[in-house]
């Protein structure tokens, strides 16, 4: 029992940078109608850009204070959505109205660029992240132990998805990207900047991976340039199983498909569980493309 | 020229060449080897992504299992009592290789007839997926038959060196071969057909799951047997060799030289195999510069360095004089 309890609470932590990781994807398809297969290598530049703002701020906080993590998440998440907006305006805005496969294959090529750059630039070992949120227990029963950055994980994703949630409902802009998603040739004519918004999306996208990539780092403390892409692709999985496009339902299948893989973990089938993710995703989009919450759209000839 | 001909004549020009192979630095032999595996690979690729539009990024997925079937058998028959040269080596590679590339065209139907129902970017993630699926059972696959250790799980796999130059290229000539008179016969119109408009090649009586399941068994066979040549020529096989990097590899083949254009993806596989050797003093930068040269191409020039061009449209076009246009 507390086994299983333990499992539970490790899988909800690791489905909380999942879920983060996976508002992006979904966002992204929402108005664009791509898989941004760079996503995931956002995650990992917020990894390293946490890293060296994690040094450079020890001069004047100690490390695992908490001024000194808002500040590595606050310039981690800013980079980042810089970031996402350069991509999405050098890379993916000159190929607007081309095919979706040649937007593919862009979006594959952005991935290989940032892996080998941060490559040549950061080296190929692995580094150990800094303790920037502490690893003690924060709660200690006979059945299970939950650490402080856990916590700190399970709340930051909380809150900033409740976050996103409000900027995509109540906001100006957040009904400008929900119109984009729902028409863009309409919302366009009502008036809304659709390029704008577009990068809108992706910076909020982008920010949104540097907080997982900043959590990733403090709850698994080893990075490296390649470490984006297997969390990438599994909170890919993550939003198709939640419904691509939908928000709520790309939180939710984070949650699920964290919760999933450290269960099979702490099985015998513990050296399959990449390929038990993929397996996951193969079924949904065979029996139900659309996702848990997704809507099924009829293709139109 | 008739194709057998062409066909008849580069193979006796091959087979002359294989000769003077033995007086080839063995660094530039190796080199040349993989160009003529890539080659195979890179046609076969063009088949499901270049002719049929069927983007896949599994490939590598197919050439691993074609490699380590192969193996198995290879290694079977020469702990068996079959020797490894002459008439009984060719033997052996010829089964291992025809073994490897059937297990390989099943493993593609199996894998084909889920995922060929989805489209463009989901095709890819699938296949991608189907392609890390591959290569985690293999990494969990080690057994011993008398003694001898078979596929080795993540240690890796010794495998017999059985290819030689005419094998790796006769086959190269094979797929060519096989893949332009089927692509320029009338069934092997289907196949385009089904690329350039689905819903009206239904309407014309095309059954398009068929053909898109067909390219995929065929790609997966010739990848089956690439992975096999592969195998047995560089003699130790794990299963990082066959990443979905791999497959981003091969696809970027497929897609500089221009999806759909036979010649301009044999082009590009001469091209990105020599590349990283020639650049091998600036060997970080090598990656670099494939996925700036795919970001370019695909906003300078989507169709690849070729297109759609052939080479017979070129002759004619020189013929009649108009190339000087």
């Amino acid at each position: 029992m507390g086994e299983i309890l333990q499992q539970l609470v490790n899988g909800i932590s690791l489905g909380a940078i999942y879920a983060l990781i996976a508002l992006g994807y979904t966002m992204i398809y929402g108005v664009l109608r791509f898989i941004n297969f760079a996503h995931g290598d956002v995650f990992m530049v917020g990894s390293f850009v946490a890293y060296y703002t994690a040094t450079a701020v020890s001069k004047f906080f100690p490390v695992g204070s908490v001024p000194a993590a808002i500040i590595i998440f606050l310039v981690s998440m800013v980079f980042c959505a810089v970031l996402g907006a350069t991509i999405e305006f050098l890379a993916y805005r000159p190929l607007r109205i081309r095919p979706k496969l040649t937007v593919l294959i862009t979006a594959i090529g952005v991935s290989l660029f940032l892996e080998y750059l941060s490559q040549l630039l950061f080296g190929a070992t692995p580094r150990g992240f800094p303790e920037i949120i502490s690893n003690a227990p924060f709660y200690k029963s006979k059945l299970v132990t939950i650490n402080t950055v856990q916590t700190v994980v399970i709340i930051t994703s909380l809150s900033l998805m409740l976050v996103l949630r409000l900027v995509v409902m109540k906001t100006k802009i957040g009904t400008a990207m929900r119109a984009v998603s729902f028409n863009q040739q309409a919302a366009s004519l009502m008036g809304i900047n659709i390029s704008s918004v577009i990068t809108f999306t992706f910076m909020i996208g982008s920010a949104l991976a540097a907080a997982g990539g900043v959590l990733y780092g403090a709850q698994y403390p080893s990075i490296d340039p390649l470490m984006g892409i297997m969390p990438g692709l599994k909170a890919f999985v993550a939003a198709v199983l939640g419904g691509i496009g939908n928000i709520p339902g790309a939180a939710i299948g984070g949650f699920i498909i964290g919760t999933v893989e450290t269960f099979i973990a702490g099985t015998f089938l513990s050296t399959y569980r990449d390929a038990i993710v993929f397996a996951i995703l193969i079924g949904i989009l065979i029996f139900k493309p659309s996702g848990i919450m997704g809507k099924y759209e009829a293709e139109k000839v | 020229m008739k194709p057998q001909f062409t066909f008849l004549l580069v193979f006796a020009a091959l087979a002359a060449l294989s000769f003077t192979m033995g007086a080839v630095d063995p660094y530039y032999l190796t080199v040349i080897i993989f160009i003529g595996i890539n080659i195979t690979m890179a046609t076969s690729l063009n088949l499901i992504n270049g002719f049929t539009g069927q983007f896949s990024l599994g490939h590598a997925g197919f050439m691993g299992v074609g490699a380590y079937i192969a193996a198995i058998i290879s290694t079977y028959l020469t702990t068996h009592g079959m020797s490894s040269d002459g008439v009984s080596g060719i033997l052996v590679l010829a089964a291992s290789l025809l073994g490897g590339g059937l297990f390989a065209a099943l493993t593609g139907l199996a894998v084909g007839i889920p995922s060929l129902r989805l489209k463009g970017d989901y095709l890819a993630i699938v296949t991608l997926g189907f392609n890390e699926i591959i290569r985690v059972i293999i990494q969990n696959v080690d057994f011993k038959i008398a003694g001898t250790h078979y596929v080795g799980g993540a240690r890796g796999f010794a495998v017999p060196q059985l290819s030689t130059f005419l094998w790796v290229y006769g086959i190269a000539l094979v797929v060519v071969y096989f893949v332009e008179n089927v692509i320029h016969s009338t069934y092997g119109r289907g196949f385009l057909a089904v690329r350039d408009d689905e819903v009206a090649a239904e309407a014309m009586g095309i059954n398009s799951t068929r053909f898109k399941v067909k390219a995929f068994v065929i790609g997966a066979f010739f990848a089956g047997i690439g992975g096999g040549l592969f195998a047995h020529y560089i003699q130790y096989i794990t299963p990082d060799n066959f990443t979905f990097l791999k497959s981003i590899e091969i696809v970027v083949m497929v897609i500089l030289g221009g999806m759909g254009s036979t010649y301009g993806v044999i082009l590009a596989a001469i091209i990105l195999t020599i590349l990283p050797e020639a650049l091998r003093e600036f060997s970080d930068y090598r990656m670099i510069i494939y996925s700036l040269l795919l970001i370019i191409l695909m906003i300078s020039r989507p169709q690849g360095l070729f297109g759609n061009a052939s080479i017979k449209k070129f002759l004619a076009k020189w013929k009649t004089g108009t190339a000087t246009n």
